[in-house]
Formats: structure tokens, C-alpha cells, sequence
């Protein structure tokens, strides 16, 4: 069940090259290239409609390119999707839970479709209960949680079967300061025991968690690079002002 | 295969939390299977019919008399002239207008051939009126036989015809619509469960979170099918306790074997309900398809009307209409007690149709877009 040890280390968590996702006429991603290495946190950032969602809906095999390669933890995104979806965890914006079920039903469901027997289930819920402090919690209907917990949720059963990479789609919108702040601790627990993380953004704060970051801007990648080197470069001391100079031109 | 049972213990739990679920399984067919098989009856009482008598004799008189004893028809006016019986039929308070011609008693008596009566009907309904039709000539005839016997001693030269009626002895149309009505209920039940399931799943946006697992597509569809499959046989099962206390339906073919054909019959149902489910993006047009197809499938199935007497290219459609061979093979089963080699042509195609939804709607999952 040790995904990440499939993985070569010479080779990239995400490894991109011309993409392309066209919807008809409208181009939501155009030619991007970059890659993302293994344990990495990686920030995708930009206003709504820059085709942010649009790049990690691709890497997850929920949307299929319209031309350019893409390998996910080495494999081809057109025709090893299905091993690509064992490594793989996701949170969308949405924090897509079953309302009806409890915390430990919801665990327990996602735990058995990614291949977990009850054990393991039991022993992740375990997990899940002791880091985001859900004790006491496991039996509630996620249908009564407030939103900073459902978010908390959503990030447990993305990371369930403990996969390679882990992408988080706007995995902070809506909930207060303080719960972001939180919720950021638990990313970096996460990277620190070696999951790639690829996270989407539009909070400029956000974007300093990450070691490297992407700028979009209409479907284009403006910018790429470390928080502080893009600073550097661009000659500017806050990421909001970094963010404006290189979309507004 | 475990996969596949946390996705049915998954959908069994969302069924038991919601609600309005239980209550609108169980709870609308129980209630329809007791009104709507009394509605749906072909069997014509009380018929209210008008009378004019032109003889005014003994013999009309006794006539008149004869109509009122019968259950069939009510007697509600006598009117003096055929414009104003006709108006009555125009404003709907009758049905059917009797007119008694004069001489009426004379050439019955007389045995004169033919012997005249008219009956105007109200053929807005063209089945009622025909039935009404039937009844009357019936009873015209028994009459007139029994006028002329008694005032003659010749045999009128006439054939009896005796009808034995087999399988539904009693003639009773209870039996021959409880099993229609309950084939109806469990597949408007399957359908439409299946046919909102993965839409409603779109909706909320869970099936995304499912769409990045490795799930395979037979398991995802199964994992649906089955929990629906387990509610649909129940249901199946209460309706059928319901037809034999409530409406005492006979049950003379093989338990067993009406279970198979159930069993099959419902993976069909589940299958393009799901299937819709898969092609629409909302409950709304999940709803109205399911409804489209639901139409199609009853009103040619024979479910209400004859299989005979429909054209020949409605039965050619009928051979994909799973409800056309299911309907056929419970009355068969119940009502007949066919056993297995007398409804394999028929078990064969539900198999046949159950393969190939099945297959339609796993095919039909998208995991990418």
C-alpha cells in the first residue's frame, strides 16, 4: 500500500509540457509547462478563471487534456489514469463529503474504495481523530459540522490511503483566519513525512506557505519560482504587490 | 469485491438517514396498489341509462322492469320524446338512451323477425359504449328468448354458446390487474431510484471525490445496483402479501420462480435508470426522462390494454420493452402457473435486455470528462 516508494526519485511528482484544455472555443489553460518535485508544497495561484482549477481538474484525470503531456508520479495522464488515481488524493472546493454519514463513515467509505481493509481504516481513523483533533466528533453527521471542520474532513479522506500527492482546490475558502492558519499546520505535517502537496489559491498570504509558486493569469503560467526569489526578481517586498505587478502586465 | 461493499454499506446507510426516502419506497405503493387496482378496472356497473316507451304496453313495461333489476345499468328518467332523451346524453346525465319503438309488445308476441329496439350511445369512451353495447344486447336477448318461449312451443333455432373462462374462473379483474399494478409500481420505483441516484451524487459534487479513486466502473455501477435491487425485491414482495390478503389473488405457479424473473427484471430497470442518471446533469432532467420512458414502457407493455389488438410495428417495439415481457410472464406465473420451459422465451429476452442495460450503463461512466 507504500505508493511513494514507486516512485523514482529522478523522476517528478508532475511533469508538464504544452498543456492545453480547451472548452469549444475558450482556452481555460494554454501551453503550460512545469513540474513539480516529489514532497514539494506547490502553489498554484491566481484570480478566479485563471485555469487553476482547470490544471489540478487534469491532474487528477477528472478532465482530459485537449493536447500536451502530462505525467503524474511518472505516469501517463492519458493511459495509466487508473494507477495514477491510487497515488493520487484530492480535495475539491467543495469539500465533496457525504452530509448523511458521520465523520468516521465518511472515513471509512473513501478508506474501502482506495483498497484499505478494516484495520487499516480503523488505524487511519485513529490517525485522523489524534491530528485534527476530531475526538468526540467521529460520530457526528458531517451535515451538522461547521465549515472549517468539514474542511478538516475532506482533507482526512484526501489523504486516507496515504497517497503520493496530495491536491487541494481552494482547500481554505470560506473558513476564518485562524482555522486557515491551522489547517496550513496540517499541510506542512503532511510534507514533512514526504507528500507532495498542490494547492490552489487566491490568498496572497497562502502563497508565502509554499515553497514554490505558479502564477496564472487568463490559462498562462506568468510566473514560476520560489516566494522570495520571485520577490527578488520582480523587484517588489510583498506577495500582493508581486501578484499585481506580474498580472497587470 | 470489498470495495464493493463499503459502496453498498455507503449507499444503504445514505438511504436509511434520508428521511423522505423510506416513506416514498414503501409506504406511495402500498397505498397505490390499494386504490389503484379498484380505479383500474374494465368491469362497467352502473350504467345510467334513459328510457322511452313508444308502446307503452304490458310487455315494455316488463322490459323496463328487467333493466332495473340489472346491476349493470340505472335507470334514470323516462323522457317522452328521442330530442329529449338525446339532450340528456348531450349534457352527460345519461349514458345511453333505450327507445322503445311502438308495437314493440305486438311483434314480439307475434314473433315477428326482426324484432326492433334502439339503443343510442354515448361512445365518447368507444370501450364503455361497446361495453354498454354487449350488456344491453344480452339482456335484450335473454328477454325476448324468454317472452317467446313462454308463448310458444317451438324452439327458437338459436346456438348456445357456453363460455368456460379459464385460469381467472370468476371473471374477475382484480386478479388480472393486481399483478399489472404491481409489475407498474416496483418499475416506476427502480427506474426512477436509479435514475436520480449518480445525477443527485453530480449535483452535490461527491462523485468527484469518487471520479479520483480507482474505483473500476462495474464496481461503482453494482455497488449502486444492488442496495436499490435488495429495496425493489421487498417492495416486490409486500405488494404481492398485499395482492393475496387484500384482493386474494391466486398464486398458482412457483414462488421461486416468479423471484428469478423479479430478480432479473429489476437489474434491467435499475440499469437504464442509472443510465439516465449518468447521461443528464440534473435531478430535473433525470426525473422527466425517466417519466418519457416510463410512459413508453406502460402503455405498450399490455398493462392496460391488449397486446392482440395493437399494430404490428408496436409489437415489434414491444420486443424491447422489458415490461412488455415481464407483465406477460408474472400473469403467466401467477395466474396460470407456468412453469419454467413455458416462459423461457420470455425469461430468455429479460436476460438478454438485462445484460445489454447493464452494459449500457457501465460503459456509460465517465470518470474523465
Amino acid at each position: 500500500m507504500d505508493i511513494a516508494t514507486t516512485i523514482e526519485p529522478q523522476k517528478y511528482a508532475i511533469y508538464a509540457r504544452k498543456l492545453v484544455k480547451k472548452f469549444g472555443n475558450f482556452i481555460a489553460d494554454d501551453n503550460l509547462n512545469f513540474e513539480v518535485h516529489p514532497g514539494e508544497i506547490f502553489g498554484l495561484l491566481g484570480a478566479n478563471g485563471a485555469g487553476k482549477t482547470t490544471a489540478i481538474k487534469m491532474m487528477t484525470g477528472l478532465l482530459k487534456p485537449t493536447s500536451g503531456i502530462l505525467k503524474v508520479n511518472g505516469y501517463d495522464i492519458y493511459s495509466e489514469s487508473e494507477i495514477i488515481r491510487k497515488s493520487i488524493g484530492y480535495m475539491s472546493q467543495k469539500f465533496s463529503l457525504y452530509e448523511e454519514l458521520t465523520i468516521y463513515e465518511n472515513i471509512r467509505f473513501f478508506g474501502g474504495i482506495y483498497g484499505l481493509n478494516l484495520k487499516s481504516i480503523k488505524s487511519r481513523a485513529e490517525w485522523a481523530e489524534h491530528t485534527f483533533s476530531l475526538s468526540g466528533f467521529m460520530d457526528k453527521r458531517v451535515s451538522n459540522l461547521p465549515l472549517g471542520w468539514k474542511q478538516k474532513v475532506a482533507f482526512v479522506v484526501a489523504s486516507i490511503h496515504n497517497p503520493a500527492i496530495i491536491f487541494l482546490d481552494e482547500p481554505t475558502g470560506g473558513v476564518d483566519p485562524s482555522v486557515r492558519r491551522n489547517f496550513w499546520d496540517n499541510i506542512y505535517q503532511a510534507s514533512i513525512n514526504g507528500t507532495t502537496i498542490i494547492v490552489t489559491t487566491h490568498y496572497m498570504d497562502e502563497a508565502e506557505y509554499c515553497q514554490r509558486i505558479c502564477i496564472m493569469d487568463q490559462g498562462i503560467i506568468k510566473a514560476i519560482g520560489k516566494p522570495n526569489e520571485l520577490k527578488n526578481k520582480f523587484l517588489v517586498n510583498t506577495m500582493n504587490e508581486l501578484f499585481i505587478k506580474i498580472v497587470r502586465n | 469485491m470489498r470495495t464493493l461493499l463499503f459502496l453498498i454499506q455507503k449507499e444503504f446507510l445514505q438511504i436509511f438517514r434520508n428521511k423522505m426516502m423510506l416513506p416514498i419506497i414503501f409506504g406511495v405503493p402500498i397505498i397505490q396498489l390499494l386504490i389503484l387496482v379498484n380505479a383500474a378496472t374494465y368491469e362497467i356497473k352502473n350504467i345510467k341509462v334513459g328510457i322511452i316507451d313508444y308502446d307503452k304496453s304490458t310487455l315494455s313495461q316488463k322490459f323496463i322492469m328487467k333493466i332495473q333489476g340489472s346491476h349493470y345499468f340505472i335507470l334514470t328518467n323516462n323522457y317522452l320524446s328521442t330530442i329529449e332523451g338525446i339532450s340528456a346524453i348531450d349534457n352527460n346525465s345519461i349514458k345511453a338512451l333505450i327507445v322503445i319503438p311502438k308495437y314493440f309488445e305486438r311483434d314480439v308476441l307475434l314473433n315477428r323477425n326482426p324484432i326492433k329496439i334502439q339503443l343510442l350511445n354515448d361512445a365518447i369512451n368507444s370501450v364503455n359504449a361497446a361495453i354498454t353495447y354487449s350488456y344491453f344486447q344480452q339482456l335484450f336477448n335473454s328477454f325476448i328468448k324468454e317472452e317467446i318461449n313462454k308463448n310458444s312451443i317451438e324452439q327458437p333455432d338459436n346456438i348456445n354458446i357456453i363460455p368456460r373462462f379459464r385460469f381467472n374462473v370468476d371473471f374477475d379483474y382484480k386478479k388480472y390487474m393486481v399483478p399489472g399494478v404491481l409489475v407498474m409500481l416496483i418499475t416506476v420505483i427502480s427506474f426512477v431510484l436509479g435514475a436520480l441516484n449518480i445525477v443527485r451524487e453530480k449535483e452535490v459534487g461527491t462523485i468527484e471525490q469518487i471520479n479520483v479513486t480507482p474505483i473500476k466502473k462495474y464496481e461503482f455501477i453494482i455497488g449502486k445496483l444492488f442496495p436499490f435491487w435488495i429495496i425493489a425485491l421487498l417492495e416486490f414482495t409486500i405488494g404481492l402479501t398485499l395482492g393475496k390478503l387484500v384482493y386474494n389473488i391466486p398464486i398458482v405457479g412457483s414462488i421461486p420462480l416468479l423471484y428469478m424473473v423479479a430478480g432479473v427484471y429489476l437489474i434491467i430497470l435499475l440499469s437504464l435508470g442509472l443510465f439516465i442518471s449518468t447521461i443528464v446533469d440534473t435531478q430535473q432532467q433525470a426525473t422527466l426522462l425517466a417519466f418519457f420512458f416510463l410512459m413508453i414502457f406502460i402503455l405498450l407493455s399490455g398493462l392496460f390494454t391488449s397486446l392482440e389488438s395493437m399494430p404490428k410495428w408496436i409489437l415489434l417495439v414491444n420486443k424491447i420493452n422489458p415490461l412488455a415481457y415481464f407483465i406477460q410472464t408474472i400473469r403467466m406465473i401467477l395466474l396460470k402457473g407456468s412453469g419454467f420451459w413455458d416462459i423461457l422465451p420470455n425469461f430468455i429476452a429479460i436476460v438478454v435486455l438485462a445484460i445489454l442495460s447493464m452494459s449500457l450503463a457501465i460503459l456509460r461512466v465517465r470518470k474523465t470528462d
